[in-house]
């Protein structure tokens, strides 16, 4: 152990004194999707430094193509795209696209990896990304952004919201292809053009690494009974999705290739590339395709009303959270039809382009019927190139060239210290891209920790000078953003006009304010000329506001001096033809931006201190994964159980569908819990309350260990869930009728009934999937097919039935579908209309058997099953404690009962309210490997938290006059955040603001009938300023007048 | 149509960071067009749209207000405030109405920051509405300073109203259907005429300041042995100092639909105490 510390801390001095000649790093993350994003972000912001490769011209991965995404349909480029500004302006994440990892050598915990970034022909520092070349470019080539369909420049931003915002130039040029043109050179005012560009090979050292580089939809051109590529008319999903978007190819209209016509009678066809055992095709499930395709028939009738939608479907998997209600909401909406058959693309109407699908109804008549247009609801592959990829890494591919790993680990690839996070792992969706990035990043720092903080930087600013005594001093700064404002505001006027405004003393316009030298100069005015207030008229303050608030710190004000004026989105771009209405908007918006920052007043954010220690509510695998990976980056955890032992739901598992010991695993799990010195733990606990907020809460814990409380920073909520006790199919009054835990217990005590039985019939959806659990309890099938193999494993000559309604076995475990089914178990479908019956019977051998009845659809008739052993795939439901718990920390329970997680995509693991974690069964069923994985997620993000000293909260936030208020009590139901207290005063109940806790929402300051409660930044004064200013052209009003009422 | 002669609408939108300006900003990107004379002013919720600034807003000359907010269920903030926005929309929407201005001229509707095209479309089509409608008071025949006098009369009485609705403004409903029905032209007509005002019996007031200083508006004249005086002028009729007048005295009265006595004159203000 301590000739291990020596060597750590020699290597740490070797790689301090190299870090001046730059390429050293902690972390490496290669991929640039969303799991990539989450992992840089997590890893920058818990102290170390991460490099980020990514292969395209820009990070956003698939997620940027998408439309929407399921079950929320939230606008995907804006959900993502704030996750690229804020990766970009991290100081400890150094990123690098358009290039590629050529090698890696080493080993864990010093890596030194090779990088080959590609030409781009432009230099990324002087271009501006003001797009000029790109008008100019006189070559055009199918978008790959948009899937070809439409066309873009040879020179081009991969897509608007693009980090970094710089064009590249494609091999289409005519310049690389013929050495002709160049036009792009003459026109670029920066002289970024650099056709002298080749690969640059560049040798980074890294302490670990994570790869993420995600999917690539299934090629459909691989099987020819598509027709994709061949009949126009058939689209793939991913084309769909573009077509579907507003930056798609047509701006958001649905058109058809062959008359760009709009088709209102639309097919999808499931399972394009999955599930197939056939040439080129992939055995395993892709797992999103069910409900992608319901998100795309959702959007298609959100667009055309009348659509008609029809989805020829395999089984419906809709496990994941609130997808059962997302399928029955398509399912809903007239003129969309799920129709459960095998399909073939029978031909294409030589005239109209139409596309016929040969079916079959559920009558069992074969039917032919014509569509305007086809899409392939394809599935997820492997990257092209993967191979090349994993030798480049020297890690190992499983069979269907997805990463392989280490079954005790989900995360962990075959070579130490290279980690896995996303859709490389097996096809997953969005929330569980995010959620093992953030476990990859717990890994690394787990591994990293003695060297957190040593490579990672943190901005200094210098201190604030006090202006808050002086007169106004604005400062107007117009942009041209290249031609992109110049070219229909006229700015110069604007400039002069800024000038002649009340309290401005210096106006000034710039080609291109955001660059990095205009920033240098403008902190210098703001010195020199002594502004204490600052306007810049350009583009708009959602992604630019950071940037110019950060030059105002730098310049030492307070960066809630700055105030922006929108006068491109709101301005020249949308009002392109009419030059001089557009320069007098421009002139409004900067008046009313000048009567605005006379209120703007110094707000402070918080540095809150965080308390270093976690505690972690739930001992069962979750739990303790996540208590250990936090006490291992050496932070205290206290690990709360209900139970009298730790285990959890595993303590009654034996095997997983993939082989593993559960009972080995867990036991090895709970000694290295119990072993570790930093991990406290409470058995038979109960917690009776908790106070704080993040950073600084206080937990009362009661147990053996009596009466304690402790502070702590972070809380991590695994509290698992319950097994629903059956009030069916004679569960409970006959001990033949069992459900699958007992089952498994059973089977691994080879009890002699079970293993001797001769029939097994196992009924699925048991409690799930009704009326009163709207909801797939996910795990059920899989273990159904568990059980059902292992029982073929023992006695294969039992016969096995599956009653299911839709087998939902996702992902590769689809192949254990298979694999029961080849060996005889026999699968049975039915609906929730017509359940099995079971009742005590004979058999016709004179065994007392339970006489199961169902309707076999393909028989097309009542069967009849002699069960020795029923067994019900009971559904998972909340635990017992999650309201008590949910109350406690102050966190929303689901529709369904569980835990609700912040943003059901992008913040799969955090709450709403910050410090408080997520992970497990409690957030939703799921898989051992998946709870696992999981847990590393809930301990990623707060390690994020705990890793440092302070957390800061904005200063827009919500404060009270108490003279004004009249404690009538409107404020505080409002605010769902409880910022908002009521006090007993000698002058009666005042309301008053628990700054940290407020989000700056404003809602009670809507509410507020006096307007004593004030959101600050955004307060009545500065409103009606803008407003004055807005409707009064008159130079006096932007001083800041209003009439208060 | 020379552009002199064509009426061009002072319109302002206040609309959400989250979504509607993104919605905007997106409707910028992909270059749609709409009408130059819209003013957009960023909040960080569509629920901290006060109805005050819409009122104000038309005061002060606007032809038509947008507010812009996120889908509902696609708030930014737990709290969900699109839904605060919707119930204080509805009941803007009576408030115009029975001040006689046309409904029309505001408008609130969703834009998510994927609907760029959404946004233009919106704008272009309230705004044709509002140049159909022509300068504010005119299809309304209001003249100017009747239309300000209502105005005015309806501003002050915002106060009272976020008192009395409190619950109605802070309803949170999945079905929009039920904001529609949630105020009534009777129920604010109603609202309007019994609004109270509050008065200081000079005969019962002994001037012990408790009224004044409890007073949120600082809207009552006081000096110790001097009679208070209520400056109807300032009061926001949330009755604090009624609930605050000590039983005893009794001074403070509520008057409904009856005008208010006017002020005694300074003169006779102060109070003689027996001494001794």
């Amino acid at each position: 152990m301590e000739k291990e510390l020596i060597e750590r801390k020699e290597l740490l001095k070797r790689l301090c004194q190299n870090s001046s000649n730059g390429n050293f790093g902690d972390v490496m993350i290669v991929g640039g999707g969303i799991s990539g994003i989450q992992a840089a972000l997590d890893l920058g912001t818990a102290g170390f430094k991460v490099y980020f490769i990514e292969k395209s011209p820009t990070v956003g991965g698939k997620m940027a193509h998408l439309d929407k995404t399921f079950p929320t349909n939230d606008c995907s480029m804006c959900i993502e795209s704030p996750k690229f500004v804020e990766c970009k302006r991290h100081p400890n994440i150094e990123m690098i696209t358009y290039a590629e990892v050529e090698k890696v050598r080493g080993e864990k915990g010093d890596f030194t990896v090779t990088v080959v970034k590609k030409p781009r022909y432009v230099d990324e520092n002087k271009c501006t990304g003001c797009t000029v070349c790109v008008e100019y470019c006189p070559a055009q080539y199918p978008d790959p952004f948009n899937q070809g369909i439409s066309n873009n420049k040879a020179i081009h931003i991969y897509f608007a919201q693009a980090i970094p915002l710089v064009t590249y130039i494609d091999d289409s040029c005519l310049y690389l292809k013929e050495g002709k043109c160049q036009i792009c050179s003459s026109v670029c005012k920066n002289d970024a053009i650099d056709f002298s560009q080749t690969p640059e090979y560049i040798d980074i050292k890294v302490g670990a690494i994570i790869v993420s580089p995600g999917i690539e939809p299934f090629d459909a051109r691989l099987i020819k009974e598509y027709r994709y590529g061949e009949f126009v008319n058939v689209v793939t999903a991913f084309d769909y999705e573009r077509l579907l978007c507003a930056t798609g190819p047509y701006e958001g209209e649905i058109l058809r290739a062959s008359d760009k016509k709009h088709p209102h009678n639309i097919a999808w066809i499931h399972c394009v590339g999955s599930r197939q055992v056939i040439e080129g095709a992939n055995s395993y499930c892709s797992s999103v395709c069910c409900t992608y395709t319901q998100k795309q028939v959702i959007l298609t009738k959100d667009h055309d009303a009348d659509a008609r939608c029809t989805v020829f479907h395999n089984d419906i998997r809709s496990f994941g959270k609130d997808f059962e209600r997302f399928y029955q909401r398509a399912e809903n909406l007239p003129g969309v039809r799920f129709i459960r058959s095998y399909v073939s693309i029978v031909r294409e109407d030589p005239v109209t382009k139409n596309i016929f699908i040969r079916y079959s109804t559920p009558e069992g008549e074969v039917r032919e019927e014509e569509f305007d247009m086809v899409v392939l609801s394809v599935g997820l592959a492997p990257p092209a190139d993967v191979k090349k990829f994993a030798d480049a890494f020297g890690i190992e591919l499983n069979e269907h060239g997805f990463c392989k790993t280490n079954p005790f680990n989900p995360l962990e690839t075959t070579r130490p210290g290279i980690f896995v996070s996303g859709a490389f792992l097996n096809p997953m969706d969005i929330p569980e891209s995010v959620f093992t990035a953030s476990g990859s990043g717990s890994l690394c720092g787990e591994l990293l920790s003695y060297r957190r903080g040593k490579l990672s930087k943190e901005r200094v600013y210098p201190p604030e000078r006090d202006v808050s005594q002086e007169e106004p001093r604005i400062g107007v700064y117009v942009c041209h953003c290249g031609a992109n404002i110049g070219r229909i505001v006229n700015v110069p006027e604007t400039v002069e006009y800024a000038k002649t405004l009340p309290n401005v003393v210096h106006a000034e316009e710039n080609l291109f304010i955001c660059s990095t030298e205009a920033a240098a100069m403008l902190a210098k005015d703001i010195k020199e000329r002594g502004l204490n207030r600052v306007i810049v008229a350009a583009c708009t303050p959602r992604t630019h506001e950071p940037l110019f608030r950060d030059t105002l710190r730098e310049a030492g004000i307070n960066q809630y001096y700055y105030e922006m004026s929108n006068v491109r989105e709101h301005c020249s771009w949308v009002h392109s033809k009419e030059k001089e209405a557009a320069t007098e908007k421009a002139k409004d918006l900067i008046r009313m931006s000048v009567a605005r920052a006379h209120h703007l007043e110094p707000l402070q954010e918080f540095d809150l201190p965080v308390n270093k220690v976690a505690v972690v509510i739930g001992g069962g695998i979750g739990g303790m994964t996540s208590a250990l990976s936090i006490a291992n980056q050496g932070h205290e955890v206290h690990l709360v159980e209900k139970e009298k032992e730790l285990g959890g739901k595993a303590r009654n598992l034996h095997y997983t569908l993939e082989g593993l010991d559960v009972q080995r695993y867990l036991s090895e799990l709970k000694n290295k819990v119990y072993s570790h010195p930093l991990i406290h733990i409470y058995t038979n606990a109960d917690i009776p309350e908790t106070t704080g907020y993040v950073g600084n809460f206080t937990t009362k814990i009661v147990s053996d260990k009596g009466i304690k409380e402790i502070k702590h920073g972070a809380a991590v909520i695994a509290i698992g869930a319950d097994v629903y006790k059956p009030n069916e199919y004679l569960y409970g009054e006959d001990d033949r009728v069992m459900t699958h835990l007992e089952l498994e217990e059973k089977i691994s005590n080879r009890d002699e009934k079970v293993i001797t039985a001769k029939t097994v019939v196992m009924i699925q959806c048991v409690g799930s999937r009704n009326e009163e659990r709207n909801y797939c309890s996910r795990i059920c099938c899989s273990e159904s097919i568990k059980n059902a193999l292992k029982l073929k494993e023992v006695n294969p000559d039992m016969d096995i039935y599956i009653l299911f309604r839709d087998m939902r076995t996702y992902g590769f475990k689809e192949d254990y579908y298979r694999e029961a089914a080849d060996k005889g178990v026999r699968f049975i479908r039915y609906e929730l209309e017509d359940k099995p019956l079971v009742a005590p019977g004979e058999s016709e051998d004179g065994r007392h058997v339970l006489k199961v009845t169902a309707t076999d659809y393909i028989l097309g008739k009542k069967i009849e099953l002699d069960a020795d052993i029923i067994a019900l795939a009971a559904a998972i439901i909340p635990a017992e404690a999650s309201q008590e718990v949910s109350k406690k920390f102050k966190v929303a329970l689901g529709p369904d009962g569980f835990f609700q997680e912040a943003h059901v995509k992008l913040r799969p693991v955090d709450f709403a309210a910050e410090g408080v974690y997520l992970c497990g069964i409690a957030h939703y069923p799921k898989l051992i490997p998946e709870t696992i994985s999981q847990a590393y997620g809930a301990a990623g993000r707060a390690l994020t938290l705990l890793s440092n000293d302070t957390v800061v909260a904005s200063g827009s936030v919500c404060t009270v006059d108490e003279k004004m208020c009249m404690g009538c009590g409107a404020c505080a139901p409002a605010c769902t955040y409880n910022a908002i207290e009521l006090k007993d005063t000698r002058m009666g109940k005042k309301a008053s603001v628990v700054p940290v806790l407020c989000k700056g929402c404003g809602l009670c300051n809507s509410k507020c009938p006096t307007g004593a409660i004030q959101l600050k930044h955004y307060t009545d004064k500065e409103i009606f300023s803008q407003i004055l200013a807005g409707l009064y052209k008159d130079t006096e009003y932007a001083s800041g007048k209003t009439i208060i009422i | 149509m020379s552009s002199e002669s064509k009426f061009r609408p002072k319109m302002l939108g206040i609309i959400c960071n989250w979504c509607c300006y993104g919605g905007a900003d997106l409707c910028g990107v992909s270059r749609f067009q709409y009408p130059t004379y819209i003013r957009l002013i960023r909040v960080m919720c569509s629920g901290r749209v006060d109805m005050k600034h819409i009122l104000f807003a038309f005061l002060n000359g606007a032809d038509g207000i947008f507010v812009g907010g996120c889908h509902i269920n696609d708030c930014h903030y737990n709290p969900e405030g699109n839904y605060d926005a919707l119930s204080m929309y509805n009941f803007c929407k009576k408030l115009l109405e029975h001040v006689g201005i046309n409904p029309k001229r505001l408008r609130l509707e969703w834009v998510s920051a994927g609907e760029g095209i959404r946004f233009a479309n919106i704008m272009n089509e309230f705004s044709r509405e509002i140049e159909e409608l022509g300068p504010l008071g005119r299809i309304e025949g209001l003249d100017e300073n009747e239309l300000k006098t209502r105005l005015k009369n309806i501003i002050k009485l915002v106060p009272y109203f976020k008192l009395v609705k409190m619950k109605e403004l802070a309803i949170h409903n999945p079905d929009e259907e039920v904001y529609k029905k949630l105020y009534t032209s009777e129920d604010i007509d109603r609202l309007i005429k019994e609004a109270p005002s509050y008065y200081i019996d000079p005969k019962r007031c002994q001037a012990c300041m408790t009224c004044a200083r409890r007073c949120p508006a600082s809207a009552i004249i006081s000096e110790k042995n001097k009679i208070h005086i209520i400056d109807q002028d300032k009061c926001i009729r949330c009755g604090t100092c009624y609930d605050a007048c000590p039983p005893k005295f009794g001074a403070v009265t509520k008057i409904v639909g009856a005008p208010v006595p006017p002020p005694i004159p300074d003169d006779q203000r102060t109070i003689i105490r027996k001494t001794g």
